[in-house]
């Protein structure tokens, strides 16, 4: 019998990181995409690193900045008694760091698909930014927020590298479907890491059956 | 009733321009603006509504100002209460033809249900008021879009290219549609348009623009290239065909709904092709009058 506690865990993790991401790139996107100041599109290209940076390289930053021994590790562990480094906690917030883009992206791309006529339209209409944004574009930018949150959630099931310099491998805390693997394959335990393997497959499988599918509807309407 | 003088850099299509125009329209008054594409008309009602910003000017409407650049001034979009009709129609296309109505007044007060009841029978689209915006032809487009602007009863119709996407006879009937709509409503209008047929007979002033600048000003008549013309009948349309037959030429033109031939010379029909813009007139010294059935 399988140990379903790493499975669980990742599911949890990807849970409350696609929530938080919603939460901050919706407002993040929304302003990110209006005007062109080189500000914004130096802030575009952070939020956007992780896309290319080698995952270990991310882990490598993120586990200095969170450790004790620097500052922000110890401002959080001193004023907020918040340890990041080999907790689960920790492995939320370099989550959502290093799913950002994935999120972010096509939010952006999304707010660009919404004619800017609708929300002139609704401007005149006397409805204000925050009524327009509600009940105009993030009405009409749905199949961008169905993939953003999908691929966002599909993503931190999958990822490797920063979870383990983060997070290491605690279990019950830390150890994730994706590190159950290749532990089991470190001790040769080749059918189990096939088991927890197939499992993600299928699920990877059938949350980008669902965006496409999706998609397909949205479009037809 | 608006007051307007304004000053913007405008990209053109012979590039960078000024954009520089001072501009009075009166109340009640029908007011239209025509130029070539890329000639600032659509900026121009944009600022006007509040949904582009200018680098110098202002905007007054009766007493109050709505922009004042040097007074650092300016009234957004939402308290201005214009009624907007974009060229694109920009209705809500997660909404129903009866939603995109209702999502202009704040609550489902008695007297707001009255309002949009009364719009949809006038613009008649009673029939419609459940479909999807999707589903509906340019000209219900176009009828749920000025519905929608009219919702919540402002002075000022601003109306960008109402007429572009139509075809001749629902572009007609739209005419008379907004021309009983402005009266209906005690309204003060602007319609912007391309093409001066569409605006000249709905029209008490033309603007004609080029490059952001007031070329012409003044009523249809005015404006026209040739006023030489003594006629007193006097209409303006469109060369729908040339044929000739032996000396003479046949032109047909379209005026309003009619098929007019107008017999011509070839010294006349020279220079005129189908897609012409022309005017025809006729001395009338003794016009029959009938009552119509």
């Amino acid at each position: 019998m399988i140990d379903w506690q790493p499975l669980l865990l990742s599911f949890k993790l990807a849970v409350v990181t696609t929530v938080i991401l919603l939460i901050i790139s919706i407002p993040l996107a929304y302003w990110l995409s209006k005007g062109k100041s080189n500000f914004k599109l130096i802030l575009q290209t952070i939020v956007s690193l992780p896309l290319v940076l080698p995952p270990s390289v991310l882990g490598f930053y993120m586990l200095l900045a969170f450790s004790p021994n620097y500052f922000l590790g110890n401002f959080l562990k001193t004023y907020f008694d918040l340890r990041l480094v080999f907790t689960f906690n920790g492995l939320v917030v370099a989550s959502v760091i290093y799913s950002l883009p994935f999120m972010i992206q096509p939010l952006i791309s999304g707010f660009h698909a919404v004619p800017s006529s609708l929300t002139d339209a609704a401007f005149s209409l006397g409805k204000n930014k925050w009524q327009t944004l509600y009940r105009v574009q993030l009405p009409n930018m749905k199949p961008f927020i169905y993939s953003a949150t999908v691929l966002s959630f599909a993503h931190v099931i999958g990822e490797f590298g920063v979870v383990l310099m983060i997070g290491g491998n605690i279990p019950g805390e830390t150890k994730l479907a994706s590190i159950a693997i290749y532990d089991e394959v470190q001790s040769m335990n080749y059918s189990t890491a096939n088991i927890y393997s197939v499992i993600l497959l299928c699920i990877s499988f059938t949350i980008l059956l669902s965006v496409h599918f999706i998609n397909r509807k949205l479009q037809k309407k | 009733m608006l007051d307007i003088h304004i000053i913007k850099k405008l990209h053109t299509s012979i590039g960078l321009a000024d954009m520089n125009i001072s501009l009075s329209i009166q109340q009640g008054e029908i007011t239209g603006i025509q130029g070539e594409s890329g000639a600032g008309k659509t900026t121009l009602l944009k600022i006007i509504a509040g949904l582009t910003d200018v680098d110098n000017g202002h905007i007054k409407v009766e007493d109050t100002y709505w922009l004042n650049t040097e007074k650092k001034l300016f009234v957004p979009p939402q308290k201005r209460n214009i009624g907007f009709v974009f060229q694109d129609y920009a209705l809500f296309p997660n909404m129903t033809v009866e939603e995109n109505l209702q999502f202009a007044v704040d609550t489902k007060a008695k007297e707001s249900k009255i309002v949009i009841e009364e719009l949809l029978e006038f613009m008649e689209l009673q029939n419609l008021r459940k479909k999807n915006t999707h589903q509906l032809s340019g000209g219900q487009k176009q009828r749920t879009a000025i519905a929608r602007a009219l919702v919540r009863k402002p002075k000022l119709l601003l109306l960008d290219e109402p007429f572009s996407s139509l075809d001749n006879e629902t572009r007609s009937k739209m005419q008379d549609l907004i021309l009983s709509a402005h009266k209906k409503y005690n309204l003060t209008t602007l319609i912007v348009s391309h093409h001066l047929p569409d605006i000249f007979k709905m029209s008490n002033t033309v603007v004609v623009i080029k490059n952001g600048q007031i070329q012409k000003q003044g009523t249809p008549i005015d404006i026209l290239p040739d006023k030489k013309i003594s006629g007193k009948f006097q209409f303006m349309g469109e060369i729908l065909n040339i044929r000739q037959e032996d000396f003479i030429y046949i032109i047909s033109v379209l005026i309003g709904n009619n098929i007019i031939q107008v017999v011509a010379t070839e010294k006349e029909a020279v220079g005129l092709s189908a897609g012409d813009s022309v005017i025809i007139s006729s001395k009338a010294f003794n016009p029959i009058i009938v009552k119509s059935k």
